[in-house]
C-alpha cells in the first residue's frame, strides 16, 4: 500500500503506521487518526453510509496537502488512506497517520490534514437513515483558496 | 469539437448520468460546458455558484478554455472525511 490511497478495502491503522517506516529513529513522534461513521446524524438514525470519489483528483488532492504539511512542518510525513463504497455504522471511513520529530507537530499535522481533506478532497458521502436517504454536501473544493488552508491551519494549531 | 463530461454525487443524479459526451464550440470554457447543461438539467441551476470543476484530473477554473477530448468533471461540495456540521439537501 502507498502511503496515500482511496479505494473500497476496510482500513488498517497499524498498516499506516507501518508504512511511514519509522524505525531508524529519524521521528520522535506519530499522531494517528481514525474517523468512523457514526450512529445518530442530527436526530437521525444512520443505517449506513456510501462514500463515492473522484479518485485520481482525489489522489492529487492528498499529495498536496502532504505538500503543504511540508512547508509548514519541514519534515512532517504523511500517510492517509481514505474508503469509498457502502460503509456500515462503526466502521472507519479516513484514516491519517503523521510523523514528525516532536509531538507537538504530529498532533498539528494530523488535524491540518483531516481538515484539508474535508475542505479541498473530491469525496460525496450519501447518508441513508430511517425514513430516507440525503447526500451530505459540506464545502466548495478550492484547493487555491487561501482563507481555507488558513482555517485549517488556525484549527490544527489551537 | 468534442469534450467528456463527468458527474458526481447528486449532480449525477440530476442528469442520470456518470458521463456524457457534448458537442462545444472552438474557444468554449468550462462554464459555457456547465450553462449547457444547467438548460439541459434545471435542477442544476442552484449549484452554479458551489461546484468546482476540474480537467483531465486537474481542479480548473471555470473560465478555462477547452480543447478537443478534454475531460471536465463538475464537483458538487464536498463532504470526505468524517462527521460533518454543515448539511443541504
Amino acid at each position: 500500500m502507498p502511503l496515500l490511497a482511496i479505494g473500497p478495502a476496510p482500513l488498517e491503522l497499524n498498516a499506516l503506521v507501518a508504512e511511514l517506516g519509522e524505525q531508524d529513529g529519524a521521528a520522535g513522534a506519530i499522531v494517528t487518526f481514525l474517523g468512523l461513521v457514526r450512529r445518530h446524524n442530527v436526530g437521525r438514525r444512520v443505517r449506513y453510509l456510501e462514500y463515492e470519489a473522484f479518485e485520481p483528483l482525489a489522489l492529487k488532492a492528498f499529495a498536496r496537502i502532504a505538500g503543504e504539511m511540508q512547508e509548514r512542518w519541514p519534515g512532517a510525513r504523511l500517510a492517509l488512506h481514505h474508503r469509498v463504497g457502502r460503509l456500515e455504522t462503526g466502521e472507519a471511513s479516513v484514516a491519517i497517520a503523521v510523523a514528525t520529530a516532536h509531538r507537538g507537530e504530529a498532533y498539528a499535522g494530523c488535524r491540518y490534514a483531516i481538515e484539508r481533506v474535508k475542505q479541498i478532497a473530491p469525496i460525496w458521502k450519501r447518508e441513508f437513515f430511517d425514513g430516507g436517504d440525503v447526500w451530505i454536501e459540506g464545502a466548495t473544493a478550492d484547493p487555491e483558496d487561501a482563507r481555507a488552508r488558513a482555517e485549517a491551519e488556525r484549527v490544527a494549531c489551537a | 469539437m468534442r469534450v467528456t463530461v463527468r458527474l458526481f454525487a447528486r449532480l449525477r443524479d440530476i442528469a442520470g448520468a456518470t458521463e456524457l459526451t457534448r458537442e462545444i464550440a472552438a474557444g468554449a470554457t468550462i462554464r459555457s460546458v456547465w450553462q449547457q447543461l444547467a438548460g439541459e438539467y434545471p435542477e442544476l441551476g442552484p449549484y452554479e455558484r458551489s461546484i468546482s470543476s476540474a480537467v483531465n484530473a486537474d481542479y480548473a477554473r471555470m473560465d478555462q478554455v477547452l480543447r478537443e477530448g478534454d475531460e471536465v468533471a463538475f464537483l458538487p461540495p464536498v463532504s470526505g472525511g468524517d462527521d460533518d456540521q454543515r448539511r443541504t439537501r
